[in-house]
């Protein structure tokens, strides 16, 4: 039997707990996002001196456990004589900035080679379209590339943000009280599973379902040109069929 | 009749081999020049130098009786030198490619619409007003609402053609506009490009499409190798050829 006593109690940590997730998403997925954006450009560009150092970043990050990353940097790096004397030794010393700053490079390398794939892919043709008219560089990176990209991205991009928000998990490791952490506290108080870590997985799963629901609307608005269902591309003879048989 | 393009001895390299070996032509107003040839002989290359989205190695081009001014990009080739001249240039000489290459997160309507505003600074009311006159034009104002993969070959090349006209250019070039298509799909294109000639619209065609040449252009230019084999009035030229080349070219395209 669930002990709704317990969860009744547990629940106001558990709101605090929520919200230390929802910081630690938002600030590290913002960061990622806007890192992201000038790197993915040069991972694609041909240039090799803007592509390798970027791929190099992102293999790294992406070939090494996240839990490795966050411990090099809440563990590691405070031994480093340097660090502890450098004028960032007060950001280092805080857990929150080191799962921040974890958390925002992983999903930088991640997001950086989705809009790389998604930059290579742009149609060369569209691009030619656009300048053989007269468009201005800025222009078509503004009206065409860009868009075109961002649209590509989008689905893969879903996911990594809800890949993300499982991986705030691991900020319980360095003493930060985030949903698991709350969680982990209710078992040791009153070892008891479904109250505590079961609590916890409902709050992930929640939020999951919201962050694919916020990704579904975003899909719905900006892929209508591949939505066979979308009244644009439904041809004019198929909508008479649909008004004859209402 | 004024001359209004005049490209000069166009040559381009691809590293070592020599695609265009000196075209040279000029177009007057009012022109629908056909240029054909087998697969390989360079027409479409010298039909992208013109606008420079190929970049010739050597050469001139003038429009409008001004030289387009060009210096030497890192390959050596030639790019205009200002590319505020370029843009201007390019938005009077509007091109329709083989693939379409409608923008495809652009309903048609928007597609049609962009150019003008960008480039002409129309305001979208009157970027649309004219979007639908040039959809209607060719023929696809019931689909303007459409994003490009959900319209037919025929209907994408047409809304290409809307794009392309909505720039209300001087002069057009079409690069194997049916070449892409279904031959079911065929006919509606070359119905509007030949209601563009008849408009006196002006039109550069690189195309397969022997009976276009023979009906609708006023000059028929054969390409062989990068070099022009023979040119002229297409009742002529296609009815007697006087080289072997088009001799040869012409039997293999009855066939």
């Amino acid at each position: 039997m669930i002990n709704w006593s317990i969860i009744i109690e547990m629940l106001p940590a558990f709101w605090r707990g929520l919200q230390i997730t929802l910081i630690l998403l938002c600030t590290a997925g913002l960061a990622g996002l806007a890192l992201a954006v000038p790197l993915s450009l040069a991972r694609a560009s041909s240039h090799p001196l803007l592509s390798w150092p970027v791929f190099i970043f992102t293999y790294i990050l992406r070939g090494t456990p996240l839990l490795v990353q966050l411990f090099i940097i809440y563990y590691g790096l405070p031994q480093l004589d340097i660090v502890r004397q450098s004028a960032f030794w007060p950001f280092f010393r805080d857990p929150f900035f080191c799962a921040w700053l974890a958390f925002t490079l992983n999903t930088t390398a991640y997001t950086t080679e989705i809009f790389a794939g998604a930059i290579r892919n742009t149609p060369a043709g569209e691009v030619e379209a656009a300048r053989a008219m007269g468009l201005s560089r800025t222009q078509v990176l503004r009206d065409i590339f860009w868009p075109g990209a961002w649209r590509r991205a989008l689905p893969q991009y879903g996911n990594e943000v809800v890949q993300l928000m499982h991986a705030t998990a691991l900020a319980s490791t360095i003493t930060i009280v985030e949903i698991l952490r709350v969680g982990r506290d209710v078992y040791y108080n009153h070892l008891v599973i479904t109250e505590s870590f079961g609590m916890a997985a409902v709050f992930f799963l929640a939020l999951t379902v919201v962050l694919t629901l916020i990704f579904r609307i975003l899909e719905k608005l900006f892929l209508r040109h591949l939505d066979p269902r979308d009244s644009a591309n439904v041809s004019p003879s198929e909508t008479t069929k649909v008004t004859v048989n209402a | 009749m004024t001359t209004f393009l005049d490209a000069k001895d166009i040559r381009k390299r691809f590293g070592t081999r020599e695609v265009l070996r000196g075209i040279s032509l000029s177009a007057r107003k009012g022109d629908v020049i056909s240029m054909i040839g087998a697969s390989g002989s360079g027409k479409s290359t010298f039909l992208r130098c013109l606008n420079f989205l190929e970049h010739p190695t050597e050469g001139s081009i003038s429009f409008g009786g001004e030289e387009l001014v060009c210096k030497r990009d890192r390959n050596g080739d030639l790019v205009v030198a200002e590319e505020a001249r370029l843009r201007a240039f390019r938005a009077r000489v509007t091109m329709v490619f083989q693939q379409f290459n409608l923008w495809s997160h652009m309903t048609a309507r928007d597609n049609v619409m962009l150019g003008p505003i960008r480039v002409h600074g129309l305001s979208r009311a009157e970027a649309g007003e004219r979007a639908d006159h040039y959809l209607a034009r060719v023929g696809v104002a019931h689909r303007k609402s459409a994003y490009p993969g959900f319209l037919s070959g025929g209907e994408q090349q047409r809304v290409a053609i809307a794009r392309a006209l909505a720039m209300e250019p001087e002069l057009m070039l079409f690069d194997e506009p049916t070449s892409a298509l279904d031959p079911e799909l065929v006919g509606e294109v070359l119905r509007v490009m030949r209601s563009l000639a008849e408009e006196g619209r002006t039109m550069i065609v690189v195309t397969h499409e022997m009976n276009f040449a023979r009906d609708v252009s006023n000059r028929v230019i054969f390409l062989d190798q990068g070099v022009i084999a023979e040119q002229g009035d297409p009742r002529q030229v296609l009815r007697a050829p006087s080289t072997e080349r088009l001799q040869g070219f012409l039997a293999a395209q009855a066939a």
